[in-house]
């Protein structure tokens, strides 16, 4: 018999010898996966890569990606040579020329003339390096990342309900101690599998979702609601825990303001109600509520599902009220956490690539926290801009009259990942200058002036922070190959061509980072590499060197004032844009599991590709009969802003009143709205009106 | 601009909620005949049941008046409307100018004209909900007149309050108005398993201190709960002139006769009905906070579509639309088992579902409201809509024997059961091994049973053919 191909057994791909550049530290390629915020240790070999049994959060198991990773690093789609509209040129004359544009265009149109996009993938060291860049080397306020599309909603609703954003503010493994875990919004057995094995064998997952998905087939209870109703559900649950007696009245006298006029305000949300608007039958949200209320431990969660919507942060928000209500937070093995997507997603939102932000989660707008980073930066607090524009209004702003001229991208793709693509794909070409920093050439990359090559996950060193705020320890297993530069260098080597001292070396970034984020509510200052490596991970806030860190930061208050939680009346209202008769179908948005994000990385890996080829749309059999199509028939979306087409995928695991499709691939985001979360600046992703009819193959 | 507001129901509050959200600078007063802090009516069965506290139902505050800049003026009964001077008059003299009122007084229970009516207590307000609730401590056996909606669930509450009760009703069967009568049936016999006793086509004929009553003799009783309807609170419209039917007569902009005099809720009649749902009082607050702040002038009220559902435990019934159309003006689905207290009716025309009842526990329920609200075209198979999961529920390959070869067995690693066998048949021998060889089971652990079946069941074949 054939031996099955070359997704069976050790990697296929042959690394690069590790050089000894980490000389000051244990040497050794114990490091992180390069995608999702679940981080799972790996060792990279040149043997291959196998998984680590001494991180938690993925305690020994990986994923496809994960054991595929290392295809990337030898692969011929890898760009190792600037390229100049175009054509292949050698890094000083790439960076010359960008620094000689951005002198000129500021010089021209000012300041804020330039503008810098990040990622959620990016280290610590290059997040905090990236707005320092903005900050000080342009003095552009026009900094925003692709985080305000994954995690602004759940981080604005934490920071006003606890006074303080920690995706899980509890180890990853106190999950396996909830008897209960309701889990909003969120797919984790298809976008970070490994999560699944700390859920409780013997608990019970209840899972809010319009799919039958991987996780809602592993849940004991499944409340398929309509897309844009979760923030009703959530009302609904919490009327119904208040009316039965749920409320834990100590804890809520105690740790709590607010919860009266809360309480007041979801007594317009009794179930029969909620039920005609999220078309959840009463009777589950009954077992729902009481599975939560009668509960030992239990732990609310919300992912982007629940998240990605204009009305994102009041559904965050009332998710948050309902565990404070039931008494979670600040209760060891119980509590509310957010899914944090991104591999950095949570360092990320930390450290000052956030228009509103600088290191160590400060406010760009508060006078105290000026003076402190400006002191570690050496400028004048004066100097430091205020803040800009939300990612969505940035790309929006692009290439207008009173907009950007020139944009420098880091580890995003917004070509595909943008809401309203094509309108944004549109203002990237209307840019004077455009420079994207990638591995390859990604959508985005293929519209850009100027394309630098840079180092990925096992090329280099640095700090990612997971979704536990568990600060980890990239390692460089491998050399990058000959051409081709770290973030971190680019922008030392822009800064010194712009007059500015900015070091290249991870290590001496992260101990700036540690000094600026001292004393702010992300405190890195007691957090060095060695004991990364030593304690396998330190949670922060861990503001000197013997703090233990802080696995669970609000045991004995929260991060208020006067240490209470908030709870906040929030409304339900409709999406931004319901169905109706030119539209009639809702469309939603998400992953599958063998990609991630843009599909950049992971749509250049063979198996991961063959696992799981292109777009489809999935849809009910009941949707299917109706516009007469068959699974396989290609079918054509259509919406307000746009158009895609991809194959039918008919499946009863959806309500017949929703199609889904991946966003991995460009195309759907084509169609999905760009209205914005007041709070949280966050497009509603998922959820917009199209039709659906069979197209000509 | 001056809004002044009648009264503080659902209606009255909603309204001024939504006037408040999309403009902070109408100056707006509101009067309230109860002393009651305004309170969510719908939920008062859910008190009476014991299920909800008085705490659980209010609707605003003094001190969500006070934040949001309303001025409350509860417990004074506006008694007339000087149209002239745009101005209401109170019990207590106050007079208060308008530039836009807004009536919104609700309704009043029907106490039917027979002998003894005061010994019975009506069923409206949270006043009433305390008495009945008082009574029902000293009381031995409650009667419950009036088999609509809030009779039963009245009478399903003191039931759960372990009295014993019996529910009187005019018509042939319970809910006449919103169900056929097999429906009714088996919301009876529901009823009965629960401790209410059901009498329909009982005409009510005195209530004294002994029960109640009725053509064919006396229903014993202390407690006497009447649920005989509602009527709306018209007298202050009247007086002050609107045209006035069954409601204050409005238009599609929720409109009284005159400009200036809107009516919404339980006391408005619109294009001939009379609402008494709280769904419809909302959409019509929200049109006339739409227009009197100028946020959509383009708004206007259509009607409603009536979806009814029963707040009883245990009780899982709803209602909607045009539920009694027969298989002559339209296609009917039914099913029926009165022995597990389920009765399903769909009501299409059109290929859309314009009216359905459902009595005992379903999970279609929340699809078929939506179904219904949205008016979209309905699916072929009609079987589907009443039994939900039927479609689903698509055959298992659960067995390592009848998979196929093509079957995913582990999706994190995306490994088929070809390769397990593919593997087994390199030497692999076991679960480790198999692992090890093709990462099976390494994402979320969750198909280590299944591959474990595999190889288990390849070593089972390997002995049976050696």
């Amino acid at each position: 018999m054939k031996r099955p191909e070359s997704t069976i057994g050790r990697m296929p791909v042959s690394l690069p010898a590790a050089p000894p550049v980490m000389s000051r530290l244990p040497v050794g390629a114990a490091t992180h996966c390069p995608y999702c915020a679940l981080q799972c240790g790996m060792n990279v070999t040149p043997d291959g890569i196998t998984p680590r049994d001494d991180i938690p959060a993925n305690a020994g198991g990986l994923c496809q990606k994960g054991w595929t990773a290392g295809e990337l690093l030898a692969s011929p789609h890898r760009l190792t040579t600037p390229l100049l509209h175009g054509e292949p040129v050698g890094w000083d004359e790439a960076l010359d020329f960008v620094a000689a544009r951005l002198g000129s265009i500021q010089r021209e149109h000012g300041r804020d003339a330039v503008a810098v996009f990040g990622g959620g993938g990016l280290t610590n060291e290059k997040a905090y390096q990236l707005g320092k860049f903005a900050r000080v080397a342009l003095r552009t306020s026009q900094i925003d990342y692709n985080g305000r599309f994954c995690m602004s909603s759940a981080a604005a609703a934490s920071n006003r309900a606890f006074g303080l954003d920690r995706g899980l503010p509890f180890p990853i493994t106190d999950l396996a101690r909830a008897d209960v875990v309701l889990l909003a919004g969120g797919n984790v057995a298809e976008t970070m599998p490994p999560f699944v094995r700390h859920f409780n064998k013997a608990g019970r997952l209840i899972v809010a979702d319009p799919r039958v998905t991987a996780t809602a087939k592993l849940a004991g209870l499944h409340l398929q609601l309509t897309p844009g109703t979760d923030l009703a559900l959530a009302l609904g649950l919490l009327h119904i825990a208040i009316a039965d007696g749920y409320a834990d009245l100590a804890y809520l006298a105690e740790r709590v303001t607010g919860f009266e006029a809360v309480r007041d305000s979801v007594a317009a949300w009794w179930p029969e109600r909620v039920e005609r608007v999220t078309g959840v039958p009463v009777a589950r949200m009954r077992e729902a509520a009481h599975a939560l209320g009668t509960a030992r431990r239990a732990v609310i969660l919300t992912a982007r599902g629940a998240e990605q919507h204009a009305k994102g942060t009041d559904t965050a928000t009332a998710f948050i009220n309902l565990a404070l209500a039931l008494g979670l937070p600040g209760r060891e093995g119980s509590g509310y956490g957010c899914v944090t997507g991104q591999g950095n997603g949570q360092g990320g939102r930390e450290h000052g690539q956030k228009a509103d932000q600088l290191p160590g989660y400060r406010r760009i707008d508060d006078p105290a926290a000026r003076a402190h980073v400006a002191g570690v930066w050496g400028v004048d607090p004066a100097d430091l801009p205020g803040p800009g524009r939300s990612a969505y209004e940035l790309l929006d702003a692009l290439g207008t009259p009173s907009g950007p001229k020139a944009m420098l991208l880091f580890g995003s793709n917004p070509v595909v990942s943008a809401p309203r693509s094509r309108h944004i794909a549109e203002r990237l070409a209307a840019l004077d200058l455009l420079v994207v920093s990638d591995l390859v050439r990604s959508e985005t990359a293929e519209l850009a002036t100027v394309v630098l090559p840079t180092t990925q996950w096992a090329e280099e060193a640095g700090t990612l922070t997971n979704l536990e705020g568990r600060v980890l320890l990239r390692r460089q297993a491998v050399a990058p190959p000959s051409g081709v530069r770290s973030d971190l260098s680019v922008l030392a080597s822009l800064a010194g061509r712009l007059g500015h001292v900015f070091s290249d070396d991870p290590r001496t970034v992260f101990d700036e980072l540690r000094r600026a984020s001292a004393g702010g509510p992300a405190d890195y200052a007691g957090i060095t590499y060695e004991r990364i490596a030593a304690e396998t991970g330190v949670f922060w806030p861990c503001p000197d060197e013997d703090h233990p860190g802080t696995p669970r930061p609000f045991l004995d208050r929260f991060a208020t004032p006067d240490g209470r939680a908030r709870m906040i009346p929030v409304e339900h209202r409709p999406p931004a844009e319901d169905v109706d008769g030119d539209y009639p179908i809702y469309l939603t948005t998400g992953r599958v599991l063998a990609h991630y994000q843009s599909g950049a990385q992971t749509r250049r890996i063979g198996p991961l590709n063959q696992a799981a080829p292109g777009a489809f749309v999935e849809m009910h059999p009941d949707l299917a009969e109706r516009i007469g199509v068959a699974s396989g028939d290609r079918v054509r979306v259509v919406g307000r802003r746009g158009s895609t087409e991809a194959p039918a995928r008919v499946s009863p695991d959806i309500r017949p009143d929703t199609v889904f499709m991946p966003f991995h691939w460009e195309g759907v985001n084509r169609l999905t709205n760009p209205a914005l979360d007041p709070v949280s600046r966050m497009p509603e992703f998922k959820v917009c009106a199209v039709r659906v009819e069979g197209a000509a193959s | 601009m001056r809004l002044v507001v009648v009264g503080t129901g659902m209606a009255g509050a909603r309204v001024v909620s939504d006037v408040r959200a999309r403009s902070r600078d109408i100056r707006v007063t509101v009067f309230g005949a109860e002393t009651w802090q305004p309170y969510n009516r719908v939920l008062l069965s859910n008190v009476l049941a014991g299920t909800a506290t008085p705490d659980n139902v209010r609707l605003h505050d003094q001190a969500w008046y006070a934040e949001h800049g309303v001025t409350a003026v509860l417990g004074t009964e506006v008694t007339a409307i000087d149209r002239d001077c745009r101005t209401v008059l109170t019990a207590d003299g106050r007079r208060e100018p308008y530039d836009v009122l807004v009536l919104a007084t609700g309704s009043e229970p029907f106490v039917p004209p027979i002998p003894g009516a005061e010994l019975g207590l009506p069923f409206r307000t949270l006043g009433d909900c305390e008495k009945i609730i008082q009574a029902a401590g000293r009381a031995r056996r409650a009667v419950v007149v009036g088999g609509g909606l809030l009779g039963i669930e009245a009478a399903r509450g003191l039931a759960g309050r372990g009295l014993p009760v019996t529910l009187l009703h005019l018509a042939g069967h319970l809910m006449e108005r919103q169900l056929d009568a097999e429906a009714g049936l088996v919301l009876g016999e529901t009823l009965t398993a629960l401790g209410v006793e059901v009498r329909t086509g009982a005409e009510v004929t005195a209530i004294t201190e002994a029960g109640v009553e009725v053509t064919g003799g006396l229903v014993e009783g202390d407690l006497v709960v009447l649920a005989c309807g509602v009527r709306p609170v018209v007298g202050l419209a009247r007086e002050a002139g609107l045209h006035v039917e069954r409601g204050v007569v409005v238009d599609d902009e929720m409109r009284t006769d005159d400009p200036a005099i809107f009516a919404i809720g339980e006391c408005a009649q619109h294009d001939g009905q009379v609402y008494g749902l709280v769904a419809p009082c909302w959409e019509q607050a929200a049109i006339v906070a739409d227009l009197i702040t100028g946020a959509d002038t383009a708004a206007r009220y259509r009607g409603s579509r009536l979806v009814t559902r029963l707040k009883a435990r245990s009780v899982e019934l709803a209602a909607m639309g045009e539920t009694h159309l027969t298989e002559d003006d339209a296609e009917i689905v039914r099913f029926s088992h009165r022995r597990t207290g389920t009765y399903r009716k769909l009501v299409i025309r059109d290929g859309r579902l314009v009216g359905a009842i459902l009595v005992g526990e379903s999970a279609a329920v929340g699809t078929l409201t939506q179904l219904y609200d949205r008016g979209v075209p309905l699916p072929g198979d009609r079987a589907s809509l009443i039994f939900p999961g039927l479609a689903a529920a698509a055959p298992v390959a659960d067995s390592p024997v009848r998979m196929p070869d093509s079957a995913k067995v582990c999706r994190c690693n995306n490994v088929t059961k070809g390769q397990v066998r593919a593997c087994w048949e390199e030497g692999a021998r076991d679960l480790a091994a198999v692992a090890a060889a093709t990462r099976a089971t390494t994402g979320c652990g969750g198909c280590a049973d299944a591959v474990a079946g595999i190889v288990g069941w390849l070593c089972e074949q390997e002995e049976i053919n050696a």
